[in-house]
């Protein structure tokens, strides 16, 4: 006798919790191949909205854990994704058609970048601050404080290596993410969830809302309690405008962080295998400079 | 419709009540003989209704004007030990001003302060025609003697006071001693003259649905104008199913005597979507003549920020955030 198929229903991420999108909506996930994988919610601008408080409400505490801190948080949700390796590889290759041996490298390279970004929380004060000399007996200090809550449009085409990569710079340096996962390869992000929720994470802190991009996209560009918005996300998805994006998000003078361009300067998503750099952790801070008087 | 907003003696007050209870003396047998002859409340049922009132939907230009009209019902609290003369003047401008960025929001009905503040809320309010309410009569334990009741009181009205929340003897009313309750009530409102009076019956003490149908029946007898649920100090503060019990009471003495008696749930309240819930409430069980400022009101403070979010994103279409309405 064959055993019944277990149907799953994933949920959202929002606050640290697993809930059911506002909306009741579902759809259906399909394989690279076109097969039925798993039917994901259908976020709605409602499910933006409350995570959103979810994340502000959870800024505070995690921009004023120590940076220390942070990195240790990092590395542990480093930890508990590789613990849940043959997970991942399965999802990532059946979601985006690669060969298991791909999808372990695939796996791998976003471990790297997460132990890669959580080495850097600790570290960023001392490349993007600094000690400035002035005209007087003062100490002249600048430093990166977290921008606030970012809303994050992550990329359509690489479910889990490029969700890791745009997730991982914005808490690393204190912010609170909004994210707004691939529509068409939800389940790494899904799994990615549960990952956060067993590893100290706390929550609120990034909150992973599986929706059509288009949809609910404005909304958050639009939101005047989120405080940047990266656009990553724009790149191959239907029926959206991100220079409407752009424009929405001027409302409230939100942070943006532009798609990559091609050269017919149509969004492309980049190579999530190269050196990231700096940019996507220097796009999501403010720069505080405090003058100090000198003591003898 | 008669409105008992007229200054009465607590003679007069007596007097109406051997009437309505057609008795020749006001003993406590006669109002424990009354009190516990009113119907039972069935829990089950009551806290069912209320759920399945608060299931509607209210939407788009429903919701615009819920949202307008429950601002206007507000009474603006702020009740700490730690209240300065400065956060008064800054909540009173609130009251004045709720939305700088959008000057046609509605002005909230009143601003609830204890009584050694009233002056300094009526003098930042001046002619605005928003309300100044003093919690009176040892608020919120309600623990002193009554000579120090009316005391403060007279103190409260004498400052200015259009409106005064007084808490009954709970203790009293739980040892089934109704006629000093009954008592404290009407001397209280004969110490108010024409300010209004609201009788916070801290229905979170109560305990049980039956004694908050007495309660408001006790209240409204002793010539109370509004029932009030809670201090805000003790939880449970206002639930749905409590204000249904006194939303009944009060539909149903204006049956019986002709008199409308308003209602203010307070403490607790503080999101758009509680405060619709009630709105819904009111229009359902007690009927449109409750919809308005002068017969319905919440006491809250953080629900005027939130009811304001709310409103600024259907004027916007965008979603706002709390940088966008003052720190209280």
């Amino acid at each position: 006798m064959s055993r019944l198929d277990v149907r799953k229903t994933y949920k959202l991420y929002i606050g640290g919790k697993f809930t059911r999108s506002e909306s009741g909506r579902s759809y259906a996930v399909q394989s690279a191949s076109g097969e039925f994988l798993a039917n994901a919610s259908m976020g709605s601008r409602k499910d933006v909205r409350d995570a959103v408080v979810a994340a502000r409400g959870a800024l505070g505490g995690w921009a004023g854990a120590t940076a220390y801190n942070r990195g240790q948080v990092l590395y542990r949700v480093a930890e508990v994704l590789e613990g849940r390796r043959a997970q991942f590889i399965d999802e990532v290759g059946a979601g985006e058609g690669l060969s298991a041996r791909a999808a372990g490298v695939v796996v791998d390279a976003a471990v790297d970048r997460l132990v890669w970004y959580a080495g850097w929380t600790d570290k960023i004060a001392q490349v993007l601050g600094n000690l400035n000399p002035v005209a007087g007996p003062f100490f002249n200090v600048s430093a990166p404080e977290p921008t606030g809550v970012v809303g994050v449009l992550a990329p359509q085409r690489s479910s889990l290596l490029g969700l890791v990569s745009v997730v991982a710079p914005v808490i690393a340096t204190g912010n609170t993410a909004v994210v707004v996962t691939s529509a068409a390869r939800p389940l790494p992000a899904v799994t990615f969830g549960e990952v956060l929720a067993t590893s100290d994470v706390p929550g609120g802190v990034v909150n992973l809302i599986t929706a059509q991009t288009a949809e609910v996209a404005p909304w958050l560009a639009a939101h005047r309690d989120v405080n940047a918005i990266d656009l990553t996300g724009v790149a191959g998805a239907d029926g959206i405008d991100w220079g409407a994006l752009e424009v929405a998000a001027a409302d409230n003078v939100k942070r943006v962080l532009r798609p990559a361009l091609d050269a017919g300067g149509a969004p492309v998503e980049p190579d999530w295998s190269a050196d990231p750099g700096l940019t996507r952790l220097r796009a999501f801070v403010e720069t505080k400079t405090v003058w100090h008087p000198k003591g003898l | 419709m008669t409105v008992s907003t007229a200054a009465r003696t607590a003679q007069d007050l007596a007097a109406a009540a051997k009437d309505v209870l057609g008795v020749s003396r006001l003993t406590n047998h006669a109002l424990t003989t009354w009190l516990h002859g009113l119907p039972g409340v069935d829990q089950v049922g009551c806290e069912a209704r209320a759920a399945s009132l608060g299931t509607r939907s209210i939407k788009t230009s429903a919701k615009a004007w819920a949202i307008d009209t429950a601002i206007g019902m507000i009474d603006l609290t702020t009740l700490e030990g730690s209240d300065t003369v400065g956060k008064v003047r800054s909540l009173c401008a609130k009251a004045l001003v709720p939305d700088p960025l959008d000057p046609t929001t509605p002005r909230p009905a009143a601003v609830c302060v204890y009584g050694d503040m009233v002056a300094t809320a009526k003098e930042a309010l001046a002619d605005s025609g928003i309300h100044v309410a003093a919690v009176a009569t040892a608020f919120p334990s309600g623990r002193a003697s009554v000579p120090v009741k009316l005391l403060d009181t007279r103190d409260a009205v004498k400052a200015g006071a259009d409106e005064i929340d007084m808490v009954i003897d709970r203790g009293a009313f739980l040892s089934g001693d109704y006629l000093t309750v009954f008592n404290q009530i009407a001397e209280v409102k004969q110490a108010c003259g024409d300010a209004h009076l609201k009788v916070i019956m801290e229905t979170g003490e109560l305990v049980t649905y039956d004694n908050v149908r007495r309660a408001s029946y006790l209240s409204m007898l002793a010539g109370g104008d509004f029932i009030k649920t809670s201090t805000g100090k003790v939880s449970p503060a206002a639930t749905l199913p409590v204000t249904l019990v006194m939303l009944e009471a009060v539909r149903d003495w204006r049956e019986l005597t002709g008199v409308q008696v308003g209602v203010k749930p307070a403490g607790g309240i503080r999101t758009t979507k509680d405060a619709i819930k009630y709105l819904v409430m009111v229009n359902e069980i007690a009927g449109e003549d409750w919809l308005s400022p002068e017969w319905f009101r919440f006491g809250a403070s953080s629900l005027l920020n939130d009811l304001l979010l709310q409103r600024q994103k259907l004027t916007t279409g965008a979603y706002s955030g709390p940088d966008y309405v003052t720190i209280d």
